[in-house]
């Protein structure tokens, strides 16, 4: 398999790896990591072909970039000895093409007067079409990787363009600040269609969000194609009555305007106004209706604090016989509220697990994110379903807190232990609390092979070289009770 | 709200949930507006095994809409096999019934298709009521948007 340079962004360095191996799973496409380091935005893989390269780095958000590598070396010798070695063989296919030729550096860089002299010792590939900045047939170039204030650099790669990625574009088209309709709590447009890569959206797939405030997660995935619906316990923030975060804004704010203003509105199915423990959705219940699921994938970002009002359908007290009456005989009066009592966000998580299990189709994703304290005492507990597989767990880290991205596989029939999918379907029918399952289903889990797997996974990224931590995220960790953060 | 999402809600009440009775949810009273939208055959084709045939046929019936077949349409009644016989390929058989395999971006939607895009996914409630068959409770649909909250008494 040819060997290709991915030009990533030094950002969210823990969801990286992620989105591209979710991207190749995706396309079905191998994807082998020969070299990669949070530290460093150039990693080198192996790919079957030009376009595989193309269909994962294209939608991706964290790459900016994948060149065919042409050669990689130390010093400029180095690399030129290299460039003739690996690649000769491919010159004379670009003999009369019109090309393109730059240089970057990576936390350093070289004067135009010295780049046109790095670009002229290149001379020898013999290059006889003309040379063109703007949509040249062929593009080359030369990456220059410094040690901060260090002159020289340490490492150079030189690769052929095969794909540029959308996040530019993307970012720009997306961004919050000038969304028509947002609120406190809109995730980052970056962030949500990051969470789409990692949740495998394509055209044609159905995705839902059941928290989706101002929509940023259906709007990532229609923007992947995913036809989408939500829905929220607060009908101002679908409703859109509710205001803006934005000041100055008048008139109707709402979720469909946000389609609108992308042009989306054909992929949009609609909102709704319910809460997730009660909700209106199917949930197909017999084990052997399991694979009656009907959903592709369920991107969230659920509600854990108090600004994002995390509560549920019901009264603190059960209620008497007298005010059971006087809710019977008021809720069609317009302006009434229904109850609603605080819950634990433990037990939210899990409800949302048995919520996916019971709805998604096989194979189907949930990404979900969590919030965690940096608090040394607590210990990390990633919420676990028997009929789940956690594919993956990114992290994002701030001073006192964290959140992390889990993203699970809904399994296939054949690949639930026996039993295993009645237990839990039985306790979601029941609307046992979740959380006192939670012995079961970690006993459960930690049978399971892959969950093994993963640890090992996690240790292995710990061990890779610590970051400086300027303006970035934690390296990704994951093992239950670990912790791995870079200090701020 | 799109009419397919009338495919996947049922009554919010949990001890509702297990009567076959609570879907489809009955549409009352009901507004509806047509809001054009682009035809997306991939989607169709994903959605065509997930959907509930019967009952999104006693939908159509209740809001007064065209009738749909009695049967669903399979996945290659959404679009128009283009028996072109390619010139490269004169080994074909004329008679040959196997549907030709056209790139999927190229394919053109049957009228089956159109139909069921119509239906499904430009025809919108816009106001009206949504009551399930099982306790005849009332979810409201005001401005397109369904309101599944339950009262007090109902949790
Ligand atoms: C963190 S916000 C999600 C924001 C959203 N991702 C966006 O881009 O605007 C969480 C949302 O969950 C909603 N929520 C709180 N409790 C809920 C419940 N029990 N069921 C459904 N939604 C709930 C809140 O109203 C809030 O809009
Ligand atoms: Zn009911």
């Amino acid at each position: 398999m040819p060997t290709y340079l991915v030009r990533l962004a030094q950002a969210h360095e823990s969801f990286r790896k992620v989105e591209l191996r979710a991207l190749a799973d995706l396309y079905d496409v191998g994807l082998e990591f020969l070299t990669y380091d949070e530290d460093s935005p150039y990693c080198l893989v192996d790919l079957p072909s030009d376009s595989a390269a193309r269909s994962i780095i294209s939608r991706s958000i964290l790459a900016q970039g994948v060149y065919e590598l042409w050669g990689q070396g130390a010093t400029y010798d180095e690399l030129h000895k290299s460039v003739k070695s690996i690649s000769a063989s491919r010159w004379s296919q670009y003999e009369q093409s019109s090309f393109r030729f730059t240089v970057e550096g990576y936390r350093g860089g070289k004067l135009a007067a010295e780049q046109r002299d790095i670009i002229e010792s290149f001379s020898y590939l013999d290059f006889q079409g003309p040379p063109r900045m703007r949509n040249p047939d062929v593009a080359f170039r030369i990456f220059e990787d410094y040690d901060l204030d260090v002159p020289t650099p340490k490492f150079l790669y030189f690769g052929r363009l095969v794909a540029e990625s959308g996040r530019n574009e993307a970012k720009k088209v997306y961004d919050l600040k000038k969304r028509h309709y947002i609120s406190t709590t809109s995730m980052d447009a970056e962030l949500t269609l990051l969470t789409a890569n990692i949740a495998q959206v394509t055209p044609g797939k159905l995705f839902y969000d059941p928290f989706m405030g101002t929509g940023g997660f259906p709007i990532a995935c229609a923007h992947f194609g995913a036809v989408v619906f939500g829905s929220d316990i607060d009908g101002r923030t679908i409703r859109g009555t509710g205001g803006s975060a934005r000041r100055g804004q008048t008139g109707k704010m709402d979720v469909v305007g946000n389609f609108k203003q992308y042009g989306l509105t054909s992929s949009y199915l609609g909102g709704f106004v319910s809460d997730l423990t009660n909700t209106p959705l199917r949930v197909p219940v017999s084990a052997s209706s399991a694979s009656g699921g009907f959903l592709d994938g369920i991107v969230c970002d659920p509600p854990y604090g108090i600004r994002e009002g995390l509560k549920v359908l019901g009264s603190r007290q059960a209620l008497l016989e007298n005010e059971r009456q006087s809710h019977e005989d008021q809720y069609k009066i317009p302006g009434y509220i229904p109850p609603k009592r605080p819950y634990s966000f433990i037990a939210l998580l899990d409800d949302i697990l048995a919520f996916a299990v019971a709805t998604l189709v096989e194979n189907g994703r949930l990404s979900m994110w969590m919030p965690t304290a940096n608090d040394e005492d607590t210990e990390l507990v990633i919420p676990s379903h028997p009929c789940l597989q956690l594919e993956s767990v990114c992290v994002q880290a701030f001073n006192k807190w964290s959140r992390r991205l889990l993203t699970y596989r809904r399994l296939k029939e054949s690949e639930i232990p026996k039993g295993a999918l009645e237990i839990a379907t039985k306790e979601y029918e029941k609307g046992t609390r979740a959380s006192d399952l939670n012995g079961f289903r970690r006993k459960y889990f930690q049978g399971f092979k892959e969950f093994n797997n993963m640890r090992k996974e996690f240790e292995r990224m710990k061990m890779a070289p610590a970051n400086d931590g300027i303006e970035k995220d934690s390296t990704a960790e994951g093992g239950l009770g670990q912790k791995s953060e870079t200090k701020h | 709200m799109k009419l397919l999402t009338l495919n996947f809600l049922t009554c919010a009440i949990k001890t509702c949930k297990t009567n076959p009775a609570s879907f489809p949810l009955h549409p009352r009273n009901a507004e509806l507006e047509i809001q054009e939208a682009d035809i997306n055959l991939p989607f169709l084709k994903n959605i065509l095994p997930r959907l509930m045939w019967e009952e999104i046929r006693t939908i159509a019936r209740e809001l007064g809409l065209p009738d749909l077949p009695s049967t669903p349409p399979t996945p290659t009644d959404l679009s128009i096999s283009t028996s072109s016989t390619a010139p490269s390929n004169p080994d074909t058989s004329l008679d040959t019934d196997e549907p030709s395999e056209a790139p999927a971006g190229e394919e053109t939607p049957s009228q089956t298709a159109l139909d069921l895009h119509r239906l499904l996914l430009e025809t919108c409630i816009q106001e009206g009521i949504l009551v399930c068959g099982s306790c005849g409770h009332e979810y409201a649909v005001k401005e397109g948007v369904a309101n599944f909250l339950l009262p007090g008494h109902l949790v």
